[in-house]
C-alpha cells in the first residue's frame, strides 16, 4: 500500500460530491457524466447546459495545475486496448444508463437499488479484469 | 443561470478528479488490480463523494423543486433488467482494461494524449451504437 493518498482521496473525493450535489440542488439534474456528455453530442434538446459542464470537465485539472503548480499525471499509451476499451466504456455506459459519477455516486447516493446493483457489476468486473491483465495473472 | 451553474459544476467535479488523482488511469488500476501492490485510494475517493452527496440529498428531501428549474429530473425506474447488467458488465471490462471511466477520460482531454483521444472517440462511438441498438 506504498501509494495510498488517503487525504487527497477524500479532498478530492468529496469535491466531486459537491459538484453533484450542487448540480441537484441549483438545476436539478443528476449529473451523471456518460448521460450529460453523450446527450450533448447526441441530442439537441438541453443542448447548452450540457456543453458548458462539459466545458467545466474539460478546464478543471487545468485550474488545479495552475494552483498547485507541480500537477502531473499519466495517460494511456496508444495502442489495441484504448480502442477497445474506449469502445467498451461508450458501449456499456450507454446499455446501463451509467457510470461512475450516475450509479456510483448520485444513484447510490439517493439510494437506488439500480444504481447499487450497477456499480457493484461494474466494480467486480473491473477489478477482475485489471487483476487478470495488469495483475500478470494471463 | 442554469448554464453557469452547470459549467462550475462540471468544473468543481473535475478539479476533485484531478485532485484525487482519479484523472490518472494508473491510480485506478492500483485500486482496481488486485493482484499488484494494492492502493485503496480510488475506495475513499467513493466514500468522500458519497457521504457528501448522500447527506446533501437527505437535506434537499423536503423540497419540491430545484433553486433554478422547475422540477427536480430523478430517474424513476427501479427496474433491474438486461441492459442494466449487461451494460455495466462491459463498462466494467472497458474499465478494467485501461483505467478510464468517461469522467477522468474527459478531463485528462487537454493533456493532447493520442491514447486519451482515441479512448475518447471509441467512447462516443459506443454512446452513438448504444443508441441505435437498444438492447432489450
Amino acid at each position: 500500500m506504498q501509494n495510498f493518498t488517503p487525504f487527497s482521496a477524500l479532498i478530492g473525493g468529496a469535491m466531486i460530491g459537491l459538484g453533484a450535489i450542487l448540480m441537484y440542488a441549483l438545476i436539478g439534474r443528476v449529473a451523471g457524466i456518460s448521460g450529460i456528455a453523450s446527450n450533448a453530442i447526441f441530442s439537441r434538446q438541453g443542448r447548452s447546459w450540457r456543453l458548458a459542464f462539459v466545458l467545466g470537465l474539460l478546464l478543471g485539472p487545468l485550474l488545479v495545475a495552475a494552483t498547485l503548480g507541480d500537477f502531473t499525471y499519466s495517460t494511456p499509451p496508444l495502442d489495441w486496448r484504448v480502442v477497445v476499451a474506449g469502445l467498451l466504456v461508450g458501449l456499456g455506459t450507454g446499455w446501463g444508463a451509467g457510470c461512475t459519477s450516475g450509479h456510483g455516486i448520485c444513484g447510490i447516493g439517493r439510494f437506488s437499488p439500480r444504481s447499487l446493483v450497477a456499480t457493484l457489476i461494474f466494480m467486480l468486473v473491473g477489478m477482475l479484469v485489471a487483476s487478470l491483465v495488469h495483475g500478470g495473472l494471463i | 443561470m442554469p448554464i453557469l451553474i452547470a459549467f462550475l459544476c462540471g468544473l468543481l467535479m473535475s478539479a476533485g478528479i484531478a485532485v484525487s488523482q482519479m484523472i490518472d488511469p494508473q491510480k485506478v488500476l492500483g485500486f482496481l488490480n488486485l493482484a499488484g501492490d494494492w492502493d485503496p485510494s480510488l475506495a475513499l475517493v467513493m466514500v468522500g463523494a458519497l457521504i457528501v452527496y448522500t447527506l446533501g440529498y437527505q437535506l434537499l428531501k423536503k423540497r419540491t423543486k430545484p433553486v433554478y428549474e422547475a422540477r427536480f429530473a430523478t430517474p424513476s425506474s427501479r427496474l433491474i433488467n438486461k441492459p442494466l447488467v449487461v451494460g455495466a458488465v462491459i463498462f466494467g471490462l472497458g474499465w478494467g482494461l485501461v483505467g478510464y471511466c468517461p469522467g477522468p477520460a474527459i478531463a485528462a482531454l487537454p493533456s493532447g494524449s493520442s491514447g486519451t483521444l482515441v479512448f475518447v472517440a471509441m467512447m462516443i462511438l459506443g454512446w452513438f451504437i448504444s443508441r441505435r441498438l437498444f438492447i432489450r
